[in-house]
């Protein structure tokens, strides 16, 4: 099976990009983006804030059963165009991650089908690299001095 | 069977994830790591089995308690890094394709 979702990160560029063709018609891939209540669902995770405009901001927030933060991030909106791009930073609270920028574009394939292309830009390709080996971390509070333990492991 | 996709799969799931990040430092027996957990013993064991499964966790004998740890070997195997991080943005990605085929069908 063709994989659908693409990553390319260039050696020694501290940038990403990833790009996935969606089954969907273009206005609904740029829905899920939109709506504070779809974001929610997908990224699993509470959707604090969401401005959808240029200046505006945003905030998510994960809490275990418990109700302990797990994990929370926020970032500013800088360009918003319905349907074309999103420009935004991201950035996970209490973690040694600095705040990186993120390009997203949306394109129309045909009636029914969509391309979203993510350009991620990192402070530097240390960064980088450090964020992609914790995947199964993002979601949790990297605070968490066990993180460190487990990232430590895997190197 | 594809294992590899499988050891994707344990990895992304939020309380499987919990469940490994809390034996990174320590080993634990099934009682010990549910302990940590709202949700149900059994439930709890369901995750540790498919983590086992996987070899991401090894069972050790200490008398009449079982043990969990972290195979690190195995760990290791899997931080083939571009690869898992991609396959975290495909489950989602997927995720969110299927919301919005629901959405749009209860249009």
């Amino acid at each position: 099976m063709e994989r659908k979702t693409k990553v390319d990160a260039p050696q020694g560029i501290q940038e990403i990009v990833i790009t996935r063709d969606f089954d969907l018609p273009l206005v609904l891939l740029f829905k899920a983006y939109e709506e504070p209540e779809i974001v929610a669902q997908w990224m699993g995770t509470k959707v604090v804030r969401l401005e959808n405009r240029k200046h505006g901001s945003y905030q998510f927030e994960t809490s275990d059963p418990q109700g302990n933060l797990l994990f929370s991030a926020n970032g500013t909106i800088h360009d918003f165009y319905p349907n074309q791009k999103i420009t935004r930073t991201f950035e996970m609270e209490n973690t040694p991650f600095p705040v990186q920028l993120e390009f997203l574009e949306f394109e129309k394939l045909t009636e029914t089908t969509s391309k979203l292309t993510m350009q991620i830009v990192y402070k530097s390709v240390a960064f980088r690299d450090q964020m992609m080996k914790l995947p199964f971390a993002q979601g949790l509070n990297m605070a968490h001095n066990r993180l460190q333990e487990i990232a430590n492991q895997l190197k | 069977m594809n294992l590899r996709r499988d050891v994707f799969q344990a990895i992304a799931d939020p309380t499987r994830r919990a469940i490994l990040l809390l034996l990174a430092s320590q080993t634990m027996t099934a009682g010990a790591i549910a302990s940590n957990f709202e949700t149900a013993r059994p439930t709890i064991s369901k995750h540790l089995q498919i983590l086992t499964e996987c070899e991401l966790l090894q069972q050790q004998q200490h008398g009449r308690e079982v043990y969990y740890q972290i195979n690190a070997k195995k760990m290791k195997e899997v931080s083939d890094f571009i690869e898992q991080f991609r396959s975290m943005w495909d489950d989602r990605f997927n995720k969110l394709e299927a919301i919005m085929k629901n959405y749009q069908s209860e249009k």
